[in-house]
């Protein structure tokens, strides 16, 4: 049976991507320069079973060191966000061990003090920054840690929150202290303990439990179909431009 | 003219009564201070081993911090952060290759030369405000309170640092006088009351606080003055724990200087928050009658 | 008390490193003795300040190596204004604790702490204590 090479009309798109030199673990693949690091090293046959997770830069799975040739410095990235450099030197840290102590959370009531006593290399902490360096996701981790030393849960809770407990700050610390578990727990703190609750949704709850709308609900439960839809349809809607002052001409469930 | 003022961790929480007494009356004397915004732990401790840099890097930082704000003065309260932080300014004016060397390591922060001047409240109040200009706001001078001033040891050691001289240090005394006290230089008033050994040794911590307390019972000090929240803690919370060891220990309200400069000022016992003393420390000052009672 | 010392028992290694971290000859103390008696946390020390400077002098690695003094010391630095020779004794009590310390060991252990410790405690007790007392 012949067959023709002719007739390869059929137009190829082909998308010349340009190659560039990147080590993994210190081995030495050509990738596409516009991949992020997660798909080079896809693309240079690793197989994800660890270090990967959300791909969308929020997990803190695949926390990245590189360097650059001609420079000293140290840098981090998430693997699924970073975007490759020719002659990039890359390593991932999947797992770096740091302890989260165990404690009954119902049991604490914000109190630094309780911070203290969980994590006393708390005050290990010398200010070296390393941490801050060395984060991903550019938090002030020296600043949150300094807060909790001087009792400032608040701040801590604030300062850390874009934290995505990856790890590489406890990887770097002088003082060996797990900087992100001590941050979620400060975190935990001020919102159960030390931010203000909403009492209007508090009172709401109850007059909800004390059966004020089950008169209204039952009500609607008792509807066919056809008058939900045509008793919808009909509702009262708040005007757009409605002042303060406005009220609906049903009011019994103010 | 303002400066910036570094509070130090413990005055935060458990130093809160040096903390708030202080800003009320520097706010009374017309000192104003601003508080770093941000500030980091200074260390507490000057590192002593020549070849370690890594824990002067925290009180650099925030001396750097202080040149941000545009202030060419720091003032503490805690005579801890006090030294550490001179200490570190000293050593980054004198020393260039460690200057040269710290200034590269904080590669994320501008370089730092010692330009700043770090003060501690009693030596500003007596080179910068005066004891005459101090002596003419004081509303409810503190006659017939024998005060022992305590000095410790981080204000006055070592000598590069040193408020005054550390055999027969004045300055402290004066500040009391200033406030109409009765002034008793004890001879242990400059004796290290333990510092940190608290927490690596106790019990020798517990012996030299419980002598040196025993030394200012003898000399009939009524109130003990002190500038440090780790003597405070020393001289003060554990003399429960003296009288359960040591025969005899004697029983003395401890102040923090700038309380006693509060009530002198006429302020509000409130903001001394006298709640965080030893119980009778409230109840000596107004048996003296230096606390108006406020008729509601 | 008479302690004999041969040339074998000198340490070098341990007058070089002493000296490397503290910045401080031994040799310039003359042995008067003024540290000690100035020290107030001497009761509680097992080698007197002096005594621990003889012995750095000579190079005595074992005897410096149990002396508990830089564990006891306080670096209340009245060693250091008072000494004739201008001897920062604080240093090399720091510089003998890092000689242990850095080997990765502590003198203290946080982990150990007790939690009625920890809530009673100012802040700057832990501070120092660590950094004076752990590696």
């Amino acid at each position: 049976m012949s067959t023709t090479t002719e007739g390869t009309s059929a137009v190829q798109a082909k998308v010349e991507a340009k190659l560039i030199p990147i080590y993994i673990m210190g081995k030495r693949y050509e990738v596409p320069e516009s991949l992020t690091i997660m798909k080079a090293m896809e693309y240079a046959g690793y197989k994800y079973i660890r270090g990967c997770g959300c791909r969308g830069g929020v997990c803190g799975a695949c926390s990245t060191v590189y360097r650059k040739p001609g420079d000293y410095k140290i840098y981090t990235g998430l693997a699924c966000q970073t975007v490759v450099e020719p002659e990039m030197y890359l390593t991932q840290l999947p797992f770096y061990p740091a302890l989260r102590n165990t404690y009954e959370f119902s049991e604490l009531e914000g109190k630094p003090e309780e911070v203290f006593e969980l994590y006393p290399e708390l005050f290990r902490c010398v200010a070296c920054n390393a941490c801050t360096k060395v984060c991903p996701m550019d938090v002030e981790v020296l600043d949150y840690i300094s807060a909790l030393k001087r009792g400032d849960i608040k701040a801590a809770a604030e300062i850390s929150f874009d934290c995505i407990q990856c790890g590489l700050c406890a990887s770097r610390c002088f003082a060996e202290m797990p900087q992100y578990h001590i941050g979620q727990l400060a975190r935990r703190l001020n919102g159960a303990y030390l931010t203000p609750r909403a009492e209007h949704l508090k009172t709401m709850v109850a007059n909800i439990e004390a059966g004020r709308f089950a008169e209204g609900l039952d009500e609607l439960k008792a509807m066919d179909t056809d008058t939900l839809k045509k008793t919808y349809q009909e509702r009262e809607l708040e005007p757009a431009t409605a002042g303060d002052d406005w009220t609906p001409k049903e009011s019994g469930y103010l | 003219m303002s400066i910036s003022y570094y509070p130090g961790c413990t005055l935060k929480t458990k130093a809160k009564n040096l903390e708030l007494s202080a800003l009320a009356a520097m706010a009374e004397l017309g000192i104003e201070v601003e508080e770093l915004p941000r500030w980091n732990c200074c260390g507490a401790v000057y590192s002593l081993a020549d070849d370690d840099l890594i824990h002067i890097i925290a009180p650099v930082r925030d001396l750097i911090r202080v040149r941000e704000r545009g202030h060419d003065t720091v003032i503490t309260l805690c005579s801890m952060c006090y030294n550490t932080l001179a200490r570190a300014n000293n050593l980054m004016k004198n020393d260039e290759e460690k200057r040269y060397t710290i200034n590269m390591f904080m590669d994320e922060e501008p370089d730092y030369a010692g330009e700043l001047r770090v003060v501690h409240l009693l030596d500003y109040l007596r080179d910068d405000y005066g004891w005459d200009k101090l002596k003419e706001k004081i509303k409810v001078p503190l006659n017939g309170l024998t005060v022992g001033p305590y000095y410790g040891c981080t204000l006055l050691r070592p000598k590069e640092v040193a408020l005054d001289r550390p055999d027969n240090p004045t300055v402290f005394g004066e500040f009391m006088t200033a406030l109409g006290a009765k002034v008793v230089d004890f001879p242990m008033a400059t004796e290290c009351c333990g510092s940190y050994q608290v927490l690596g040794n106790p019990d020798a911590a517990l012996k030299v606080s419980y002598d040196i307390l025993t030394d200012a019972g003898k000399h009939d000090i009524e109130a003990l003055a002190l500038t440090c929240p780790l003597c405070d803690y020393n001289l003060g919370r554990r003399q429960n724990l003296m009288r359960d060891k040591f025969e005899g220990a004697p029983e003395i309200p401890v102040y923090y200087f700038t309380q006693l400069l509060a009530i002198a000022l006429g302020l509000s016992p409130e903001v001394c928050h006298f709640e965080l003393n030893r119980e009778n420390a409230l109840g000596l000052l107004k048996s003296k009658n230096f606390i108006q009672e406020v008729v509601a | 008390m008479p302690q004999k010392i041969t040339s074998k028992s000198i340490d070098d290694n341990l007058k070089r490193r002493a000296r490397e971290i503290s910045g401080q000859i031994a040799q310039q103390c003359f042995q008067c003795g003024t540290c000690t008696g100035s020290c107030p946390m001497i009761e509680h020390m097992n080698v007197t300040p002096r005594g621990l400077m003889a012995l750095l002098q000579w190079g005595q690695a074992d005897k410096v190596s149990q002396a508990n003094t830089p564990w006891i010391c306080a670096s209340c630095h009245v060693c250091q204004v008072r000494c004739p020779r201008g001897v920062e004794l604080p240093k090399v009590m720091e510089a003998l604790r890092q000689l242990k310390l850095r080997d990765n060991v502590n003198q203290i252990e946080p982990s150990n702490l007790q939690p009625e410790e920890i809530v009673d405690l100012p802040q700057i007790a832990m501070v120092s204590g660590f950094r004076k007392m752990t590696s």
